[in-house]
């Protein structure tokens, strides 16, 4: 299998950044509008005088009137600009962040602006460099020369052309006017810094890892893919589909219902241990309490699954089970589970044990379910697959869901459940007590501790009872 | 002759059921339909000996483009016929959500780069995230102490889950591999000698998430695949073809079933399949641009995507359309990461322009901006019992909110 290295260049590096561009360009744009844009003014900088000069305060100031936005939110999306290259700072070329104060910037024009067809490559930045070291007869800042002396290195076999080209550019230079030259000179160190930053200092024009998928490139569809989607297309309209005010409805319900149960709304019992270093609450919900919370004992009232999810309802569910000498339904769900989530391998063994202690005529833990299904299932035991189990899995799942579930509800077992509950006091701590929490944060059991004593429960269990417990050997022959 | 089907057009149809996206080379491991393991589907076979036929007298590339548009739009016309409410309007009697006073609570330092994903621990309090340089840590985000670092032997780790019995950790990325790595209580111990490699895809691995046991592990990848994996053996259970570009994220559904799973990826599609036969049951293409992350809603009815265009949008699987839209005309930059409080109301989204955004689900504004990032958010995760939420940047740092 052939591990693809190379990536060949579609011109990627604009991929990501796209959509947020076009939007940033079309606020430059507005920006620089002559009637509601803003106004720039001329700045005399050593000896020369520059036109259309904006101080930080106007751009921030224009951007909080056009956005609607906090000032806050005004000044990233400022720093932002500055940092993708569309406006540049004039006194302190260096630092790419936008000052709410009387801080000089200028735009930069299209030519450098991110969004050309053009990559920043290295021959280009090798003679601007070139072109500086003239010019600066060979001062170049620190981080400069760390590039030069590096693209020395690595473009050795052009650097007669590079030097070549950087003198002419020099020399061309020469030629304009004062005034234009400090311009350019002033935009050209502008784009470099964007695109080629001192090292360890992060850019903003990082986007990460290219995409394989070339977006300029127009995408050619087969027939054949047309013949897919169509039928495709087909299968969707016929679909059956549900009102938005029901499925819509059904959503609100949802977050009616669990609102108080959610930390971000509604205060934790007794408090959130994120917040105040104290993890009462995560004690109190762990599997193997005697008393449950109120909150967790009304969680399980909300919906069998719910019930089902938190180990403890389960544990307390299957005792009620025990008590109606029904537990073979929740066995046989949770055997299929495993058999569905398990390993491959294990597949054959455990549709066998199913089969004989659950399935099989005068099996010990015999399920009722009507005659088809069995037959299905007992045919489909002959070859197993993952999913054989599917068709009696959900029949019985439906039947404890409709029937079992509400009769455990008004049962005397969740009733006792309800009134044990606890409802712990909600915590004040001072802020004394807060920084001795801070101090004293508890370990808590590593997960896999708990697993291996989960472990050691469901071997002892399965020796202990009988019928067999099906959950344990199943998860034994996964684990070997 | 129609109706049979020898073996060497069955071997055609299996073939058939190539990725689209034709620049791939077609190296990768090819779905074992035959097997005991996979229910080969009728409708699927059925359809694709359809489409492989070469076209018929009076057909062209023309009238089947055509007829792709055509039904496109019959399709978005029978969704409208049911749009009969908005959800805010639905969402009108429900009270505002009150101030919310989320801070960080933890910063996680300890990567010397960008930090790329990050998991929960089903235990609440453990997880574990991976960077840029390769290395991938768990850690306590309540006591802030690192239990474990590996190093994978390649950079740009950008997927990593931890195992539903908190045992093992499983990560990948640009090794196009996804590798689970069991997990021990000896601090000495080597990790990466246990190291089993489980997934292997064309090219790079973007999202990887386990089931619900730590047996099997669903991946996505830059080849436009998703596949199914069976951890012990490292066999291929099921592949989903479908995307006609890099496939960035998935997310299972949390139903009792548990038999669905959506993917969104850079051809600006999020698409639901069935984890049983493979096939696309649904498909949503509203976005403008890549889709970065998707996230179920808690009841599994609904799913959130988040996008380079700068929107976030939630999309009802029962009404078969997108339901709300969450952007802001100040909201410029994309949007890397979603996810949701437990109840389902607050939707916790990550940007690239360094900050992230909580926006109120049913009726559509946001109601607060969280600073603190020096760089991009790259991954938000709500921990397992909701109390609080971790956001994994570029700055490589992690901080945990609540």
């Amino acid at each position: 299998m052939t591990i693809r290295t190379i990536r060949p260049n579609r011109g990627q590096h604009y991929r990501p950044r796209m959509h947020c561009l076009q939007k940033i360009e079309a606020h430059m744009v507005e920006m620089q509008d002559p009637k509601s844009g803003l106004k720039g003014a001329e700045q005399k900088l050593n000896v020369t005088t520059i036109p259309h000069v904006i101080t930080g305060q106007d751009i921030i100031a224009w951007l909080l009137n056009k956005m609607k936005v906090t000032q806050e939110e005004a000044e990233a999306y400022g720093t932002m600009l500055v940092a993708y290259g569309y406006i540049y700072p004039l006194q302190n070329h260096r630092k790419l962040v936008m000052c709410n104060d009387g801080s000089l910037y200028r735009f930069q024009t299209p030519y450098f602006w991110p969004t050309q067809k053009w990559v920043a490559e290295d021959c280009d930045y090798a003679i601007y460099l070139a072109k500086r070291n003239i010019r600066k007869k060979g001062v170049l800042e620190p981080f400069e020369q760390e590039h030069y002396t590096h693209l020395h290195t690595w473009l050795n076999h052009k650097w007669d052309f590079i030097v070549m080209q950087a003198t002419e550019q020099y020399k061309a230079g020469k030629e304009r006017k004062k005034p234009d030259r400090v311009v350019l000179d002033c935009q050209e160190r502008a784009y470099w810094i964007v695109n080629r930053p001192p090292r360890r200092t992060h850019s903003a024009l990082d986007y990460g890892t290219d995409r394989l998928i070339d977006p300029t490139v127009e995408e050619k569809i087969s027939f054949d893919q047309h013949r897919r989607m169509n039928i495709f297309y087909q299968q969707a309209i016929m679909r059956s589909k549900v009102k938005s005010s029901v499925s819509l409805g059904a959503l609100v319900k949802f977050v009616n219902t669990y609102k108080n149960h959610d930390p971000f709304l509604a205060p934790c019992l007794p408090s959130n241990p994120w917040v105040t270093d104290n993890d009462t609450y995560w004690t109190l919900n762990i599997r193997r309490v005697d008393q449950c919370t109120k909150m967790r004992v009304e969680r399980w009232s909300f919906s069998f699954f719910e019930l089902l999810s938190d180990q403890r309802g389960r544990d307390d569910f299957k005792s009620f089970l025990k008590k109606e000498f029904s537990g073979e339904n929740l066995a046989f769900w949770e055997a299929a589970e495993e058999l569905k989530w398990g390993s491959a391998a294990a597949i054959a063994t455990k549709a066998a044990v199913i089969f004989k202690t659950f399935l099989a005529p005068g099996a010990p833990r015999w399920i009722n379910i009507d005659g088809r299904t069995m037959g299905l299932t007992v045919k489909g035991l002959d070859h197993p697959h993952r999913y054989v189990l599917d068709g009696a899995q959900t029949h019985v799942f439906l039947l404890m869901k409709k029937d079992t579930f509400f009769r455990y509800l008004k049962s005397p077992v969740y009733k006792e459940m309800q009134k044990r509950a606890l409802n712990p006091e909600l915590h004040n701590f001072s802020e004394a007590q807060l920084e001795q929490n801070a101090r004293n944060r508890s370990l808590g059991v590593h997960p896999i501790t708990v697993w291996e004593q989960e472990e050691e429960e469901r071997a002892k269990a399965a020796i202990a009872s009988a019928p067999v417990d099906v959950k344990a050997m199943m998860s034994k022959i996964d684990r070997k | 002759m129609r109706g049979v089907t020898s073996a060497r057009q069955q071997h055609q149809l299996a073939e058939a059921g190539e990725p689209w996206w034709r620049q791939r080379e077609s190296e990768r491991k090819r779905p074992n339909t035959r097997t005991s393991s996979t229910i080969p589907s009728p409708l699927c076979a059925s359809s694709l000996k359809m489409a492989c036929q070469a076209l018929q007298s009076g057909e062209s590339l023309a009238t089947l483009k055509n007829e792709s548009d055509s039904l496109k739009k019959k399709l978005e016309e029978e969704r409208a016929k049911l749009h009969d409410v908005e959800l805010n309007q639905v969402a009108e009697k429900v009270e505002l959500v009150s101030a919310l006073s989320i801070r960080t609570r933890r910063v996680l330092k300890g990567h010397g780069n960008k930090v790329l994903c990050m998991d929960w621990c089903k235990d609440k309090r453990r997880l574990v995230s991976s960077s840029q340089d390769g290395k991938v840590i768990v850690w306590d985000g309540y006591t802030l102490n690192k239990e474990h670092a590996v190093t994978m032997p390649c950079t740009w780790v950008m997927a990593c889950a931890y195992a539903p019995s908190g045992c093992a950790v499983a990560c990948g990325g640009l090794d196009n591999k996804c590798s689970v790595y069991p997990l021990s209580l000896d601090k000495n111990e080597n990790l990466a000698a246990k190291k089993k490699s489980v997934a292997m895809h064309t090219n790079y691995l973007s999202g990887c998430s386990f089931t619900n046991s730590d047996m099997q592990l669903l991946t996505s990848s830059g080849d436009g695949t998703c596949a199914l994996w069976d951890v012990e053996s490292g066999q291929l259970l099921q592949s989903f073809h479908g995307h006609t570009a890099d496939v960035l994220s998935l997310n299972l559904a949390p139903s009792e079933t548990g038999n669905t799973f959506v993917s969104g990826g850079c051809d600006k599609k999020a698409n639901v399949w069935d984890m049983r036969s493979g096939q696309n049951v649904q498909s949503f293409e509203t976005h403008d641009s890549d889709i970065n992350c998707v996230k179920y809603y808690p009841t599994g009815d609904a799913f959130a995507s988040a996008s380079d265009d700068g929107t976030c949008r939630l999309y009802d699987l029962r009404a078969d359309r997108e339901v709300a839209v969450y952007q802001k005309d100040s909201i410029i930059f994309g949007a890397s990461s979603v996810d949701f409080s437990l109840s389902g109301r607050l939707l916790f989204a990550g940007y690239n322009d360094y900050t992230i955004n909580v926006w109120d689900v049913l009726k559509g504004n946001r109601i607060s901006v969280l600073f603190g990032h020096e760089n991009r958010v790259s991954c938000v995760k709500v921990s397992p019992d909701g109390t609080s939420f971790a956001s994994a940047s570029w700055d490589t740092s992690l901080r945990i909110w609540a």
